[in-house]
């Protein structure tokens, strides 16, 4: 299944979940993320990478901080983008979704971004897309969001420089997180020294253990000597039959303070996916203070996204020089 | 097949002009306070070797342009997985530039590079050195500076190796390859 993520010489083509991707690749990804660092620095902050492409964001799911980054990263490689409200759309009137992709595809589109409460969504639309159109996963159900492990995995390599060395700490609503369940197949595959996740054990998955990650009931013990904590949102809306009595409580073991990220190591670094419940999963002076890279999370997502838009449009080939 | 050709080019020979060019040029044209850019990765090598033989003519950090980017031909050629990011550590607005490559032939390079240095703002005048430049333009664009004209045959092309040593070749490039 993963497979459908590659073409036959093992570049990417879709970009749906980390499994299936091997380091290599999701190094590559982090290095063409970093090659479009400076182009924010530029008066005209766009390169004409994608122009005369044209990149559909299809969400069936609300998010604002996921599409305007991805809007921001298509427009920064000139590609023209459209923005499509599914809400509000035919697939509201009983049209199918594989019609509506019939009918986008006949506008000549050359790229889905898909966000869609149910998981594995995006394969499904990758399996029925031609074959010169790419499609990303924007987040689907519980399942995955690589963009968002991915723009991790960038944030955690500019602080720390390599994985191998690293402890790193997964904090709260593992069982929903689709962020999670990507940032764990990611740092497992770039090597990451020790995996832990933090969380009572209503809001852990089965058999978490396979992942090969340390599993930790108690946050003190699991914060201790930690070099990245990774708080995640708690999803009130998925809170339905009592996995938790109150979030009062839930912030008294499991919310990030001060006084417990003084266990983790003095040069530590904290990350959310956003947006943050303050009070809930950590508090404001954490989430400001001086270990938080919260707000660079944000800008490494357009970086990012804009990796896996060039990477899946376009064929790596070594030679990038023209003939003298 | 590509048989390495034994190069009679001088490459001191070809800094020296390339040097004594640039600084004729800029005084002619009272063109103050340049700012040198050199492309990825030969025109870099080619621009820091420049820079110690233009008498204090640039006083800039030298700004290093990757027109991976901006190439034409990027839809065939596709990406190329270790693009370093251009640097200029210099506002390029208004600012007279100093534009170095190792070797000029069809100008597509050149072309991209203008394409980039304008998204960083809008220099007053560009000024394009090239160490050695040969026939077969395919854009309209012309080196200001040369320190050399190689007439070459279209199954030869010249390649700059380096940074240490800074050398060129000619290779034959094999139609049935």
């Amino acid at each position: 299944m993963s497979n459908l993520q590659l073409d036959q010489n093992g570049q990417l083509r879709h970009f749906l979940s980390i499994q299936g991707l091997n380091r290599e690749l999701l190094t590559r990804i982090l290095d063409t993320a970093e090659s479009f660092s400076t182009i924010g620095a530029q008066h005209v902050k766009k390169v004409p990478l994608l122009r005369g492409k044209t990149i559909v964001n299809l969400f069936f799911e609300n998010s604002t901080r996921t599409l305007s980054t991805f809007e921001l990263a298509a427009k920064r490689l000139s590609a023209d983008v459209m923005n499509l409200n599914v809400r509000t759309s035919s697939t509201q009137k009983g049209e199918s979704l594989l019609d509506t992709l019939r009918s986008l595809e006949a506008m000549h589109c050359d790229m889905f971004v898909v966000r869609h409460s149910d998981s594995g969504a995006a394969y499904f639309i990758a399996r029925h897309v031609p074959s010169h159109v790419s499609v990303i996963n924007a987040g689907d159900g519980c399942h995955s969001h690589p963009s968002q492990a991915m723009l991790d995995m960038l944030t955690i390599r500019r602080h720390k420089g390599s994985f191998p060395n690293l402890r790193v700490a997964i904090v709260g609503d593992i069982l929903h997180s689709r962020v999670a369940r990507s940032e764990i197949h990611a740092l497992a595959t770039l090597g990451t020294g020790e995996i832990r996740v933090i969380a009572p054990r209503t809001l852990l998955p089965r058999n978490v253990e396979s992942l090969g990650v340390h599993i930790f009931h108690d946050m003190r013990a699991g914060l201790k000597g930690v070099d990245v904590v990774i708080t995640l949102r708690l999803q009130r809306e998925r809170m339905e039959g009592a996995r938790l009595p109150s979030e009062r409580e839930y912030f008294q073991l499991y919310g990030l303070t001060e006084e417990k990220l003084a266990l983790a190591r003095p040069e530590a670094i904290v990350m959310h996916p956003g947006p943050i419940n303050r009070g809930i999963e950590i508090e404001s002076a954490v989430a400001d203070g001086p270990h938080s890279v919260i707000l660079e999370q944000v800008s490494h997502g357009i970086a990012i996204r804009m990796a896996v838009m060039a990477m899946t449009m376009q064929i790596p080939v070594p030679e990038a020089k023209e003939a003298r | 097949m590509n048989i390495p050709q034994p190069v009679s080019l001088n490459i001191d020979a070809l800094f020296r002009n390339l040097a004594t060019g640039l600084n004729q040029r800029m005084a002619e044209q009272e063109r103050n306070k340049p700012a040198m850019i050199g492309i990825h990765t030969g025109g870099v090598w080619v621009a820091e070797r420049l820079l110690n033989q233009l008498d204090n003519l640039v006083s800039d950090p030298l700004g290093v342009l990757n027109i991976a980017y901006y190439r034409d031909d990027f839809t065939r050629i596709g990406m190329h997985p270790q693009v370093q990011p251009s640097q200029l550590p210099f506002s390029v607005a208004d600012r007279h530039i100093i534009l170095v490559d190792d070797v000029l032939y069809t100008g597509r390079t050149v072309r991209a590079a203008l394409n980039e240095i304008f998204d960083y703002g809008r220099p007053a005048s560009v000024t394009l050195a090239a160490l050695v430049e040969r026939a077969g333009r395919e854009l309209p664009i012309q080196a200001d500076v040369v320190g050399h004209h190689l007439d070459l045959a279209p199954n030869e092309q010249v390649k700059l190796t380096g940074p240490d040593p800074l050398q060129f070749s000619i290779q034959y490039i094999d139609p049935t390859e």
